[in-house]
């Protein structure tokens, strides 16, 4: 399902992590490249109020534009989206977000395997799909999605994490492309 | 390793419900519809997608439970307590000023919204003379919801939400409870017309005061939005109000000119 644009394959980066994984998406956000040119979307599974503080506090960190996922919001290179609390975030094909406030999978809304696999269908080969520390198996279905239409797999090292359930799940369950620590993973969204 | 039912395949399953049951889902954004279609092949453990497609063709009531379980009928009372309070404090006040209050839930699938607003008119006053008209594209959802009966398990939180929206009497007032269901007071639902309308292919059928569609067009893709606002316009007196999701705009659409938006709610105004 890979485009081809003038630069070969679209590229997306989707960031999968539980509410205690906040701090290592803020230390990747600000040692990103403030030219960055790729889109980056991160799922934190999070409590229900629909307040947008989360968005502000990530947009302190970071040079890039930061903004929750509206519905039918275009998705463009260098910005930051969250994925708002209570929805599903979906990936259209042709490249769009779309929301979904359908049931709770895995106890989670938003889901991390939903945005994982949606992405997976739209940019193929071009996904780069991060998971972080986590206390449940969401995102791992989605690391297998992404895997198997040719995109990119990384989890965070489980030493590192503050709860390695979710990394590990990943490991036991695949060969995973990249094993990184903290400080490993914004280098490497970097030279993506 | 794709999904068991692709792009083509929801293709064909589309237009059989369009040709045969007259259900039009060839606009709905198609991220939420695979993932849906693909549960529901899942679920109902089809051995392949010929006989999926078989038993949709052949057996009309399984084009119930298709409709029924593709659409998403997730919702709850009070949901976005704050929305609540908005409605209450700014945009009842302004309904109280007419003679005759018209209210139009689109896609009210359970009813949980209906109710809520009927708490909210009942707490104001305006009950009375007021109408909700809720429709929803599924009959087995209507029936439901006409019932007026809801689980006893989710009353707490919608307790909880009744009273973060600025509720000052003792939810439990609302309903009786028998064994795990409450029955709420036929007081709220004997203002209610239930109907069935579907959005995508039917006509504005009256004239409200305020529209209330809430993740319902997150569903649809850009241009049936635009489809379905246009039709909401010709629905709504001037001076209306149309209240959407949380996550939802009328930026997107032509028809924003003539509306201004009020306060931080998704709630705009019609003003020209």
């Amino acid at each position: 399902m890979a485009q081809n644009s003038l630069n070969g394959v679209q590229k997306i980066v989707v960031i999968g992590g539980s509410a205690g994984s906040l701090h290592v998406i803020l230390h990747i956000l600000a040692h990103l490249r403030a030219d960055l040119n790729i889109p980056i979307v991160i799922v934190l599974h999070r409590k229900n109020d629909s307040d947008s503080s989360l968005s502000q506090l990530m947009a302190f960190r970071t040079y890039l534009p930061v903004k929750e996922a509206d519905d039918k919001e275009a998705i463009l290179p260098g910005n930051v989206y969250l994925a708002p609390a209570d929805y599903h975030l979906l990936i259209e094909t042709d490249k769009n977000f779309s929301l979904d406030d359908s049931e709770k999978i895995n106890f989670s809304r938003p889901s991390i395997d939903v945005t994982f696999q949606t992405a997976a269908e739209a940019y193929g080969e071009g996904v780069t799909g991060i998971l972080l520390s986590g206390a449940n198996a969401d995102g791992v279905e989605g690391l297998s999605i992404i895997k198997a239409l040719k995109g990119t797999i990384v989890v965070q090292d489980p030493a590192t994490a503050q709860v390695p359930y979710m990394p590990q799940q990943a490991i036991d369950a695949m060969p995973i492309d990249h094993i990184l620590t903290v400080e490993q993973i914004p280098a490497f969204i970097n030279q993506l | 390793m794709d999904t068991p039912v692709g792009e083509p395949e929801i293709k064909l399953l589309l237009n059989d419900m369009l040709e045969l049951y007259g259900f039009d889902f060839t606009d709905y954004a198609k991220a939420s519809l695979k993932r849906r279609i693909n549960r529901l092949f899942t679920l109902d453990r089809f051995p392949s997608f010929a006989e999926f497609r078989y038993r949709l063709r052949s057996d009309p009531d399984y084009s119930k439970r298709f409709v029924e379980q593709i659409t998403v009928n997730v919702t709850e009372m009070f949901r976005d307590p704050v929305f609540y309070q908005n409605l209450r404090e700014h945009v009842l006040p302004v309904l109280a000023t007419y003679p005759f209050i018209r209210i139009w839930h689109a896609g009210c699938s359970t009813g949980e919204e209906a109710f809520s607003m009927a708490i909210l008119l009942k707490e104001a006053n305006l009950l009375h003379k007021s109408l909700l008209y809720a429709t929803d594209l599924n009959p087995q959802v209507l029936q439901k919801a006409s019932t007026g009966i809801f689980p006893m398990s989710q009353m707490k939180q919608y307790s909880e939400n009744y009273i973060a929206a600025g509720g000052k009497e003792d939810f439990s007032r609302y309903y009786t409870a028998s064994y795990n269901m409450v029955k709420f007071d036929e007081e709220l639902s004997q203002r209610m017309v239930f109907s069935t309308h579907n959005l995508v292919s039917e006509s504005s059928f009256n004239q409200f005061q305020l529209i209330m569609c809430r993740n319902v067009l997150i569903y649809f893709e850009k241009d049936l939005q635009g489809r379905v606002f246009a039709l909401f316009d010709d629905s709504l007196e001037n001076l209306g109000f149309l209240a959407l999701g949380s996550k939802e705009t009328l930026k997107l659409s032509p028809i924003i000119s003539k509306y201004r938006q009020e306060g931080k709610e998704k709630i705009w105004r019609k003003i020209h």
